[in-house]
C-alpha cells in the first residue's frame, strides 16, 4: 500500500468541487474539505453562508449539483440503497434543535435507531440507553423524560446521545454549543472532547463558537466566497489573510477573548 | 488488511483455581445477541476459581455494548468473590471499559396492582371531566368579557381575521356542506316514502322531510361538518402558536390571546353558522322535492304547496336560532383544546382529536337539550 493511499484511507470525509445551488442561487460553488480519522473538525463561517448546507449536503439531505462527496471511502453518488444504510448507521447526526421525536422519551428516541439497525434484547437496549445517557451527563431519571420537559442544554445532551446510539465512527455536530450559557457550552466542549477519546471518534463540528474552536478542535475550516478559503489549526487561522477571516479571527470579540 | 465479521467468542484455559479467559473476535453491537448471550453463559461455564484474568490480545473491535458487556462480566464475577484482572488491554479498551461502568444503578420505578391502577384512571378521568366543565364555562366567560372589551371600543377589533375565518369556515366550508345535506336530503324522502307507500300516505313525506329538515337536521349536519372542519383547523392553528410559544409572545406584547385569536374565530363562526345552516336546509329541501318528485311522483307544485301549509314561521326559526348556540360550543371547545396543547407533536394530535370529538358530542346534547326546551314552551 503506497502512501497516497494510505492518506485516503485516513480521510473519512472527502468533499471535491462540490457545487450546490437552489435555483439560481448558488450557495456552495467548488468547495473541497478533507475530514481525517479521529480529528475533530471545527467548520465556521458567517451567518447563511452555507456551513448547514454543507452538512446537509454530504448527509444526502439536499442534491448537489455538482462535485464529489466520498465518506469512509465510497463515493456517495455510486454507492448502492444498501451500501447507504450501511454508510448511515456509521455516522451519527446531532441537529441544531435536537431533532428528538416529541412523542417519545429521551430514552426511547435513543433506542429508535438501535430498534432499527440492531438485533438485541429489550433489557440490554434499555442498559445501553442509560448508559449513554450517562455517557453524555444527564441524570439517570432524564430517559423517561419527554423532549418538551427538557432544558436547552439537556435537549443538546440527549440529541448528543442518540447521535451517539450506534457508537458511529463520525458524528456531525450543528451548533452544538449555541444557545448554552457559557459554562455549559465549555462543559459541552469538554463533553465532546472527552467522547472523542474514549470512543475514538471523528467529529465535524459546525459552529460560530470561538472557545469550542479554541478548546476543542484539532483543525479549523472557515467558509467565505462559496469556498473554504483556510483550514489548519487555530494559529494558522489567525495568520489567514482572507479578510473574512481576518475579521472573525483578529476581530474584537476574538482579540478579547485573548487578552481574557 | 482482512475486513471479515468475525463472530465474538471467549476460550477458557484452567489452571488449578485460575482461570484464563481469552476473548475474541468483534465485540461489537453488530452482534448484540451473541454477546448477551457470552454475558450469560461466561460467568457459569467459568466453575469453582478464585482468580479470573481476561486477555483481550485477540480482541478484534470493541465498541461501547462489547466493553459493557465485559464490565458486566467481571462485576459479576466480582461479586461471586472472584479476582478479575484484565490483561494486554491496548489504553484505548481499557479507557472504553472504564467509561461504561455505571456510577448509579439504575431505577426501577415501583410498580402499582391493575386494579389500584384502573381505579385511578377512572378517578383521574372524573375529575378531569368536571375540570372541563368548569374551564368551558370560564373560558365562555372571558369571551363574553372580550367581546365586551371589543364593543366598548370598535376600532381595537380585528376585522380582517374576522373576514379571513368567515372566508374559510363559511364560504369555503359551503359547497361540501350543501352537497352532503342535498344527499342527506334525498335519502330521508326516499326512506319516507318507501315507509309511507305501504299507508297510501306518500303525501306526508313533505311534512316528515320538511319538519325534520328545518328544525334538525339541517343544523346537525351543518354543526358536525363545521366541528370536523373549522373546529379541527382552530385548534391546531391554536396549538401550533402554543407549541412554539406564540401566544408567549403576544401575551408579552400585552395583547390578550383570547381578544386576538378566539374572538374573531367565535364572531366568524357565530356568524357562519345561521348562514350554513341555512344553505344547508334549502339544499336538504332540494334534495327531498327533487326525489319526491322523480321517486314518489309528486310534482314540484304539489310539493311547495304542501310545503307552505306545513311549515311555519316557527319550524324555519329554531333552526336559526339553535345555530349561534352550537357555533358558540364549536369554537369554545376547538379554542380551548387548542390553548392546552403541550410541547410534542403527539399532543397536538390528541387536542385536534379531542376537540372534534368534544365539539360532535356537546352539538348533540345541546341539541336534545334544545328540543325539550321547544317542546315545554310548545314552539
Amino acid at each position: 500500500m503506497d502512501a497516497a493511499a494510505q492518506a485516503d484511507q485516513d480521510l473519512i470525509i472527502k468533499v471535491r468541487d462540490l457545487v450546490v445551488a437552489f435555483g439560481e442561487k448558488t450557495i456552495l460553488d467548488g468547495l473541497s474539505l478533507d475530514v481525517r480519522r479521529g480529528e475533530i473538525l471545527g467548520f465556521v463561517g458567517g451567518s447563511g453562508t452555507g456551513k448547514s448546507v454543507l452538512t446537509r449536503a454530504i448527509l444526502g439531505l439536499v442534491e448537489k449539483q455538482g462535485g464529489t462527496i466520498s465518506v469512509f471511502g465510497s463515493d456517495l453518488d455510486s454507492v448502492s440503497e444498501a451500501g447507504r444504510r450501511e454508510l448511515e448507521k456509521r455516522w451519527g447526526v446531532m441537529f441544531q434543535h435536537g431533532a428528538l421525536f416529541s412523542s417519545l422519551t429521551v430514552a426511547q428516541n435513543i433506542q429508535v435507531p438501535m430498534r432499527e439497525y440492531l438485533d438485541l434484547s429489550p433489557t440490554m437496549m434499555n442498559d445501553l440507553a442509560a448508559l449513554k445517557i450517562e455517557m453524555v451527563g444527564l441524570r439517570p431519571d432524564a430517559g423517561d423524560k419527554f423532549p418538551s420537559e427538557l432544558s436547552g442544554g439537556m435537549i443538546k445532551r440527549a440529541a448528543l446521545a442518540r447521535a451517539l446510539a450506534l457508537d458511529p465512527e463520525v458524528v456531525f455536530l450543528d451548533e452544538p454549543t449555541s444557545g448554552l450559557d457559557p459554562i455549559g457550552a465549555a462543559d459541552f466542549d469538554d463533553l465532546i472532547r472527552t467522547l472523542q477519546q474514549t470512543l475514538g471518534l471523528t467529529v465535524f463540528m459546525v459552529t460560530h463558537d470561538l472557545d469550542s474552536l479554541a478548546s476543542s478542535c484539532d483543525r479549523i475550516a472557515a467558509l467565505a466566497d462559496k469556498k473554504v478559503v483556510a483550514v489548519g489549526e487555530l494559529k494558522d487561522m489567525r495568520t489567514s489573510t482572507h479578510p473574512w477571516v481576518k475579521s472573525y479571527f483578529r476581530g474584537k470579540r476574538a482579540l478579547a477573548r485573548m487578552k481574557g | 488488511m482482512t475486513t471479515t465479521l468475525s463472530n465474538p467468542a471467549f476460550e477458557i484455559t484452567c489452571a488449578q483455581d485460575q482461570a484464563t479467559i481469552v476473548l475474541t473476535g468483534e465485540w461489537t453491537l453488530d452482534h448484540g445477541r451473541r454477546l448477551e448471550s457470552i454475558m450469560r453463559q461466561l460467568p457459569v461455564s467459568l466453575g469453582e476459581v478464585r482468580k479470573a484474568s481476561l486477555d483481550l490480545k485477540r480482541l478484534d473491535r470493541l465498541d461501547t455494548l462489547g466493553a459493557r458487556v465485559i464490565e458486566q462480566i467481571s462485576h459479576r464475577l466480582g461479586s461471586d468473590g472472584v479476582r478479575v484482572e484484565m490483561q494486554d488491554a491496548s489504553e484505548r479498551h481499557l479507557t472504553l471499559i472504564g467509561a461504561v461502568r455505571h456510577r448509579n444503578e439504575p431505577v426501577v420505578p415501583p410498580r402499582r396492582s391493575r386494579l389500584v391502577e384502573l381505579l385511578a384512571d377512572v378517578g383521574q378521568t372524573v375529575v378531569q371531566a368536571g375540570q372541563d366543565l368548569v374551564r368551558g364555562i370560564s373560558f365562555i366567560g372571558e369571551v363574553v368579557v372580550a367581546i365586551g372589551r371589543v364593543m366598548l371600543r370598535p376600532a381595537s377589533f380585528r376585522w380582517a381575521s374576522l373576514v379571513t375565518q368567515l372566508e374559510l369556515i363559511a364560504f369555503r366550508g359551503a359547497p361540501i356542506i350543501i352537497l352532503i345535506t342535498f344527499l342527506v336530503g334525498c335519502i330521508v324522502a326516499q326512506q319516507g316514502i318507501f315507509q309511507l307507500r305501504r299507508f297510501g300516505a306518500t303525501a306526508f313525506v313533505v311534512d316528515l322531510v320538511g319538519i325534520i329538515t328545518l328544525r334538525e337536521l339541517a343544523l346537525l349536519l351543518c354543526a358536525i361538518m363545521v366541528a370536523g372542519r373549522s373546529g379541527s383547523a382552530f385548534t391546531a392553528e391554536i396549538g401550533s402558536m402554543k407549541m412554539r410559544e406564540e401566544i408567549d409572545a403576544l401575551r408579552v406584547m400585552g395583547l390578550n390571546p383570547v381578544d386576538v385569536l378566539v374572538v374573531p374565530r367565535i364572531l366568524a363562526l357565530i356568524i357562519a353558522m345561521p348562514i350554513l345552516s341555512f344553505l344547508a336546509s334549502m339544499a336538504g329541501l332540494f334534495g327531498a322535492g327533487l326525489v319526491s318528485w322523480i321517486y314518489g311522483g309528486i310534482a314540484p307544485e304539489t310539493f311547495l304547496s304542501r310545503l307552505q301549509s306545513v311549515i311555519n314561521y316557527r319550524h324555519f326559526s329554531v333552526g336559526l336560532i339553535k345555530a349561534p348556540f352550537m357555533a358558540v360550543v364549536i369554537g369554545a371547545i376547538a379554542c380551548i383544546e387548542g390553548l392546552n396543547v403541550k410541547g410534542s407533536a403527539e399532543s397536538l394530535g390528541q387536542q385536534v382529536t379531542a376537540s372534534v370529538v368534544k365539539a360532535i358530542f356537546m352539538v348533540i346534547v345541546l341539541d336534545g337539550l334544545f328540543a325539550m326546551f321547544f317542546a315545554s314552551i310548545r314552539f
